[in-house]
């Protein structure tokens, strides 16, 4: 089913593909791939299938270097039987592994799609687990099934758990209740942080904190007074959760790139009554660095047709970054699904010509990418070598969550990431 | 419930797509979520497909859940029948769809295509992949040979079917190609091959052969017996993994064909001169630990023990459904099988046998690397790595030269052990001395490390040892008891340490002076 629906806020009318058909994208259980290494206390304990497991194991890569801080609680015959059954039947494996790894702090149990359609209430079973085990363990809940999430929607779910956990700021005395705190939402490579510390810091800023935090014990407060700056496109859910507790969305483009990181640090700079001028001289040598380096790779990718495939819901924010900094042109740009309101500025700066499709019908859209042509796809890791054994070149989306690529340090390395498949194209003999 | 980390095993569906994906002509329709879609991957990146499986999957929503999910299969089923033009379909549910009971079989047949459709019901919350991909090849092959009739054998040359071989079974893709040229070489004609690259139209032809070898019980097992009721049909129980294997495997089938068995030859494969070969005396006794699937964990201490004279010291696999072979064969060894699919049991038996090599899977590999053993993989799962370029099967004589070469690779050899051994003293022969071809400038690692290259996804991981993993208290060591320990070869300290440790403990030392290390050192000595 394929219908076209015109975008109606953007000024230029742009017209989006709706797709409803087969996907191929990564359920939400996939984000605890990148999630338990960013908090290193938590473990993600998804409650679901032997599929659920075979799809984590397959995601990360099978590097089975250590005991993992995720797994599976499998469903067996025995559960589906009656649903008593399966509470006890968790609270007994929970206490289990919670013998094992007695450095876990933070407990999620994690939804999938059969717990789901046996409707076996994780909230309740988290806030039962919680109350046995805590407070030295905190128990949360969330949903990465595939009939809910797609790929990142899984951290989405996630950090709105966490939402709820945040413990309500202190009360401001009255005098000062403008913003208290800038608050980074979005998981973002240590190193990445550190730089947007670092710089937010300098402009100014002096509460800083970030979502989702390294460790349990460094989980931020929230209140009015909160601040909060999206660094990651994917966040729907989230956002909302924060809204509720009184936080306002400071509205920014994503930061990659030189733009986009420049705008981001401005909105949250002005958010607390910084000058602009001050920004300017906070980032005018990273920013001059990274110009310097995307130089190097523009000419390469200059006028090359790019075609992404619906993934990780990052396809605008890199697709803008990629034109308006590269020079690359975008034909198609999917995404799972399209959050209007924090893509506003993003959409705005797309080119025209790019089509827009939301959903996906996997086959469709492989055959308008046949018919496009496009120098470089960006896909999952279930299409890339069938569609390199066509003669297309690629590059693995699921890459673009595993490396750090947001902010000025990073602008370059994420160029080389779509030069690398050309380059090697270009060496190749054979 | 059952706390899962890691498996060896994916679900039963599974299964099923590797049977599609090993097949020409068939189009699988999967009532299943879209995170099931994950299962291309396995095909394209660790097989390095160049085709998606041929798979639709219905990727309904729990928006769908309410009311249209059976309308989202027909028009998923019908849309790949269109697109795909299969010559059979194969339709069924995932473990999601098993239980939103949609009943596929029931929808696609009120559809009425002009294929023949397999409804697979695979029991997701019971049975698993091998099993998934035995029952969904024995449904195959019981709908494309109907009737009672067996087909005419048309020639008078004795013919046989190879039953077994799948996508992403552990190096099939050679098996077949060395098994097919030893089955021909005895006179004997290969009538199909299945599931690996054949057409529903080859399978309707199994009938046509007077045998079937069975290459992988764990896939074919059930199809054969099948065969065997439906058509008389006899088949193969050796799997002919190294040289007596393989003996055996040709006097069976010789037998079966009514042909002259042939002489053994001796220098069939190398793997019996390398063996015999003065630089392998070093092997002897080198304690071994097996782990895999059932025919390939029973095939590896078969030669392990016979071709190149190791000690099997234990043995197992995650197959509960060979539970039975696999204790009879341990038996055979004086040892008592593991059956399990937890990894967990696996390493915990593994660390506390010591072994010297470890057979296994990409899991008892982690367990190894991790516990400091070598390691050579000998059966499914497997990794991108563990299916190379070259040709290198693990059948027949050929696959013997390659046994050989995998399992013995990771061990240090004769000569070379026996030179470290000698010359441990010597000063540029030892663990803190510098390569002698590098300048000798610092004590710095002469090289700088390289940079830190961007990680491809299916090397995320890397998670260092987690803490609370091993828990028992370590004896301390006495400083001369440590200097003595300086004094063992590089290469053995590690394991000299370690063993020393657990003889201090089962003794409940809490020092190691030099006597006990000696103690030690006597009590592990075979
Ligand atoms: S590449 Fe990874 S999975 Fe493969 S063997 Fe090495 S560590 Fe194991
Ligand atoms: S899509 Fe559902 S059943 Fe499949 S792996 Fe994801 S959560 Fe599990």
């Amino acid at each position: 089913m394929t219908t076209l629906a015109t975008a109606p806020r953007t000024q230029t009318q742009r017209t989006v593909l709706r797709e409803r058909g087969q996907h191929e994208v990564f359920c939400g259980l996939t984000g605890i791939v990148w999630l338990h290494r960013k908090i290193q206390d938590a473990f993600f304990l998804v409650v679901g299938s032997r599929t659920c497991a075979h799809l984590l194991q397959s995601a990360a890569g099978v590097m089975i270097f250590a005991e993992p801080r995720f797994a599976t609680a499998v469903i067996d015959e025995r559960d589906l039987a009656g649903l008593a059954d399966a509470n006890d039947e968790l609270d007994r494996v929970v206490g289990e592994l919670l013998d094992r790894r007695p450095d876990i702090k933070l407990l999620f149990l994690v939804g999938s799609c059969p717990s789901e359609v046996i409707k076996l209430d994780l909230s309740r079973a988290a806030s039962r687990l919680g109350e046995r085990h805590g407070p030295a363990i905190r128990v949360l809940s969330y949903s990465g099934s595939g009939i809910e999430t797609t790929f990142t929607q899984g951290e989405d779910a996630c950090l709105e758990a966490l939402v709820t956990a945040m413990q309500p700021t202190e009360k401001a005395p009255p005098a000062a209740s403008g913003p208290d705190q800038l608050l980074v939402v979005g998981a973002l490579a240590d190193v990445v942080e550190d730089q947007f510390r670092r710089m937010l810091e300098d402009i100014g800023i002096a509460n800083v904190a970030f979502l989702p935090p390294r460790r349990n014990s460094g989980l931020p407060t929230v209140g009015p007074g909160t601040r909060y700056l999206l660094a990651q496109p994917f966040l729907g859910q989230t956002a909302a959760a924060l809204e509720r507790r009184g936080a306002t969305r400071i509205d920014a483009l994503f930061p990659l790139g030189v733009e986009g990181t420049s705008a981001w640090l401005h909105a949250a700079a002005r958010a607390f009554g910084i000058s602009p001028d001050t920004v300017e001289r906070v980032i005018r040598a990273p920013a001059a660095r990274a110009r310097a380096a995307l130089d190097k790779w523009r000419s390469e990718l200059e006028g090359k047709t790019i075609f992404f495939f619906p993934d990780s819901q990052l396809e605008i924010p890199l697709a803008r970054m990629l034109s308006r900094e590269l020079g690359l042109v975008p034909l198609e740009i999917g995404t799972p699904y399209l959050h209007r309101d924090h893509l506003e500025h993003e959409l705005a700066l797309l080119p025209a010509s790019a089509i827009l499709s939301e959903g996906q019908d996997v086959d469709r859209q492989l055959d308008r990418c046949r018919d496009a042509a496009p120098d470089l796809t960006v896909c999952g890791l279930g299409l890339a070598n069938p569609l390199e054994r066509e003669g297309f070149t690629t590059k693995w989306s699921i890459e673009l969550l595993f490396t750090p690529i947001q902010g000025f340090e990073q602008a370059a390395d994420l160029a080389a990431l779509f030069a690398r498949p050309l380059d090697r194209r270009t060496a190749l003999k054979v | 419930m059952k706390l899962t980390l890691w498996t060896y095993e994916g679900p039963a569906h599974v299964g099923a797509i590797r049977i599609a994906a090993s097949m020409r002509g068939v189009h699988y329709v999967l009532h299943a979520p879209q995170g099931d879609t994950y299962a291309d991957l396995l095909f394209t990146m660790i097989e390095r497909n160049g085709e998606r499986p041929p798979v639709t999957y219905t990727t309904f929503q729990a928006r769908d859940l309410g009311g249209d999910t059976a309308e989202i299969f027909k028009t998923a089923a019908r849309d790949a029948h269109l697109r795909f033009a299969p010559d059979l379909m194969l339709v069924g549910a995932s473990c999601t769809g098993e239980l939103i009971q949609d009943d596929p079989g029931g929808l696609a047949e009120a559809l009425e295509l002009p294929i023949p459709v397999v409804p697979l019901e695979l029991p997701s919350y019971q049975r698993k992949e091998n099993w998934g991909a035995a029952e969904t090849f024995y449904q195959i092959v019981r709908r494309l040979t109907p009737g009672t009739d067996r087909p005419e054998l048309t020639d008078n040359v004795p013919t046989c079917n190879i039953l077994g071989p799948t996508s992403l079974g552990f190096r099939n893709r050679d098996d077949v190609v060395e098994v097919r040229r030893l089955i021909e070489s005895l006179g004997i004609k290969v009538n199909v091959v299945a599931p690996l690259d054949a057409s529903p139209a080859d399978v309707a032809r199994l009938g046509a052969a007077h045998f079937n070898v069975v290459l992988y019980p764990e896939i074919a097992q059930t199809a054969a017996s099948y065969l065997k009721r439906r058509f008389g049909q006899p088949m193969t129980s050796v799997t002919p993994i190294g040289i007596g294997a393989t003996e055996d495997f040709i006097t069976e089938i010789t037998a079966l064909a009514g042909v002259a068995r042939p002489a053994k030859h001796r220098d069939a494969s190398r793997l019996a001169w390398y063996s015999r070969s003065v630089d392998s005396t070093y092997l002897t006794g080198k304690r071994v630990f097996c782990f895999g699937d059932a025919s390939h964990a029973i095939a590896a201490a078969r030669v392990s023990r016979d071709e190149l004279g190791f000690n099997v010291v234990g043995l197992g696999t995650y197959s509960r459904e060979h539970a039975r072979d696999i204790r009879t064969a341990a038996e055979g060894f004086g040892l008592q099988a593991l059956v399990t699919d937890d990894y967990l049991e696996v390493e915990r038996a593994i660390r506390d046998l010591q072994p010297e090599l470890v057979l296994g899977t990409q899991m008892e590999r982690h367990i190894a690397k991790r516990l400091d053993i070598p390691c050579a993989v000998i059966s499914a799962p497997f990794h991108v790595q563990d299916c190379p370029a070259r040709y290198s099967p693990q059948m027949g004589y050929e696959g013997a030269n390659v046994l050989f070469d995998t399992w013995v690779h990771p061990l240090m050899m004769g000569l070379e052990e026996h030179l470290l051994a000698m010359f441990r003293d010597d000063f540029e022969f030892n663990d803190t001395a510098q390569p002698s071809h590098l300048p000798r400038t610092s004590t710095a690692p002469a090289t700088a490390p390289p940079p830190a290259e961007t990680q491809p996804a299916v090397a995320m991981t890397e998670t260092p040892p987690a803490a609370g993993l091993i828990t028992i208290a370590v004896p301390s060591w006495s400083p001369d008891a440590e200097k003595e320990l300086g004094k063992v070869p590089f290469f053995v300290r590690g394991k000299a340490r370690r063993n020393t440790e657990r003889f201090a403990r089962e003794h409940g030392l809490a020092t190691i002076t030099i006597e006990t290390l000696y103690d030690a050192k006597a009590h592990f000595s075979r």
